[in-house]
């Protein structure tokens, strides 16, 4: 029997995860929604972000928060890059094709970084402290990335229902057409949605830094696994995305305790795979 | 001059060609009406003007500045709004929020408060439903949140495509009563209808269009007094 303060703080550490990995799916469900193409990519971008940081702190030695602010324009820098370059090209295109150029994008990113970095681990190191309450440790590299996560949650939804921008960017994935008509044009909506989704990829990367160790294919630890949310929660739909976000990070990280870390993965691979015969549309589809 | 002139438009879809030489004038202050059967390019004509598709040939004015060929949410901005065929409302935003929409335009975003005081004092069941989903209201009450979008954005020239289409028909009249009160605040008019014997009453002239050209056009009463409109459509 395990001694129930493990699992406990399994619980915890799974809450704390599933802020992060709700950055990475209301991202790219944001792109989604909005411009109806999957960024498969996205958490490539990521990593990218990540070296970024990874540069600018123990190579340039720029202060963490600066180093991080420069990340996350980065992944802005990318996000409008990634739509100018890929998307915007091919936006009439059939799905497949749509599919094949933002997996293009995923090898060629994989790859350049192992031309450029090697495949070493690269980190930013930091000695941060750990506090205990009642035998369960909070070490503060899973606690501030998970209060940063949470701002940045609400940040995004008082941006995307307070703001004449966030709401038309909502608007648009329901009715593009009615959105122009309003006056407002798709290409600049489609360029600050790009523009968002990139940010958060940089936001992402740099709390992800404070745990992980940036690798060219860090992108296939946390991509399938942010695609896998995304369609938990029913691709587009912002709220099935957080929902599914804690959901699958408390099944990896409790059965993570229990049992190993592979198994965790199988469990919620298994789970979403079930998931998908009952509720197809996402946990929070409407009937009907 | 006219507020909005068309001289000589053809347009269509691809191979298709859905609107012949048409040539349509709208004075400002004046509400004119494009009646005729299905498929006879209705649709279309009010697509050319707002700039959902572009005219392949012809000359589009609209209070002196030639539009012809600019995207939508350009055109938008020289002071027309669409309320389209099937309202278009969105239907996960709330009903504030829709509202909000129709006020994108920075210019209009600066008399939001004073726009959405006038559209609620027209239609005082949006305020009433501010914070429901626009998806949940009814046929009638979606429309009239999609005209009340569309005066969000203080417009010169307001059209309307097909408004009461799929209404019952004790709704059919209120709703023309709504947008005869809307004429009657100064707003100038170009409104598409199935519904012939009812716009007629609200316009005051009226084009025929069959088949992508104008067949007839005249002062609405002398229209509805004509034959052939009377037996085709009016049904009298």
């Amino acid at each position: 029997m395990i001694d129930p303060i493990f699992l406990a703080e399994a619980a915890i550490n799974g809450i704390m995860l599933g802020g992060i990995l709700a950055l990475l799916a209301l991202g790219l469900n944001l792109i989604f929604g909005v411009i109806d193409i999957v960024w498969i990519a996205y958490v490539d971008l990521v990593m990218v972000c990540m070296y970024a940081l990874y540069f600018f702190v123990q190579v340039y030695g720029w202060p963490f928060w600066l180093g991080a602010l420069g990340a996350v324009a980065v992944g802005a820098a990318l996000g409008v890059g990634v739509h100018l370059l890929i998307i915007s090209p091919i936006l009439a295109s059939p799905p497949v094709n749509q599919l094949l150029a933002t997996g293009g994008l995923l090898f060629f990113l994989q790859s350049f970084a192992t031309f450029l970095w090697t495949t070493d681990h690269k980190s930013v190191r930091f000695s941060l402290p750990s506090w205990e309450l009642g035998g369960i440790f909070f070490p503060a590299t899973r606690l501030i990335p998970f209060a940063l996560s949470i701002v940045a949650l609400v940040g995004l939804y008082v941006f995307l229902t307070r703001t004449y921008m966030g709401t038309a960017i909502r608007a648009v994935s329901q009715d593009r057409e009615a959105m122009a008509l309003m006056g407002a044009s798709p290409r600049r909506i489609y360029l600050v949605t790009s523009a968002v989704g990139g940010l958060m990829a940089g936001l992402a990367g740099a709390l992800l830094t404070f745990q992980y160790s940036v690798h060219p294919f860090f992108g296939n630890q946390f991509g399938p696994l942010t695609f896998m949310i995304c369609v938990l929660g029913g691709l587009g739909n912002m709220v099935g995305a957080f929902v599914a976000s804690f959901i699958m990070s408390e099944i990896i990280s409790v059965a993570g305790v229990v049992w190993s870390t592979e198994m965790g993965y199988v469990i919620a691979f298994v789970v979403f795979i079930v998931m998908m015969f009952i509720r197809p549309g996402g946990i929070l589809a409407r009937r009907g | 001059m006219s507020l909005l002139e068309l001289g000589n438009v053809t347009a269509g879809y691809g191979q298709f060609t859905a609107l012949w030489d048409v040539t349509l004038r709208v004075d400002a202050g004046e509400a004119v009406a494009v009646v005729g059967p299905n498929g006879s390019g209705k649709t279309t004509l009010l697509r050319v003007i707002s700039g959902l598709i572009a005219p392949r040939a012809g000359q589009l004015v609209f209070d002196g500045a030639a539009l012809a060929g600019k995207p939508a949410h350009e055109i938008v901005a020289h002071g027309i709004a669409h309320v389209p065929e099937g309202r278009r409302i969105f239907p996960v935003l709330t009903v504030a929020d829709n509202l909000k929409m129709g006020a994108f335009l920075p210019a209009a975003r600066h008399r939001f408060a004073e726009s959405l005081a006038r559209v609620f004092a027209l239609f005082p069941v949006l305020a009433e439903r501010q914070k429901q989903r626009a998806g949940s209201l009814s046929g009638g009450e979606q429309q009239m949140l999609a005209i009340g979008r569309a005066l969000m954005s203080r417009p010169k020239l307001i059209l309307l495509d097909e408004p009461s289409m799929g209404l019952a028909p004790v709704l059919v009249l209120r709703l023309f009563d709504l947008i005869h009160r809307v004429r009657e605040e100064g707003y100038t008019i170009l409104v598409v209808e199935q519904n012939v014997r009812q716009v007629l009453k609200l316009v005051d002239r009226a084009y025929l269009l069959e088949v992508g050209r104008i067949k007839m056009e005249g002062r609405a009463a002398e229209l509805s007094e004509q034959d052939f409109v009377r037996k085709a459509y009016v049904g009298l």
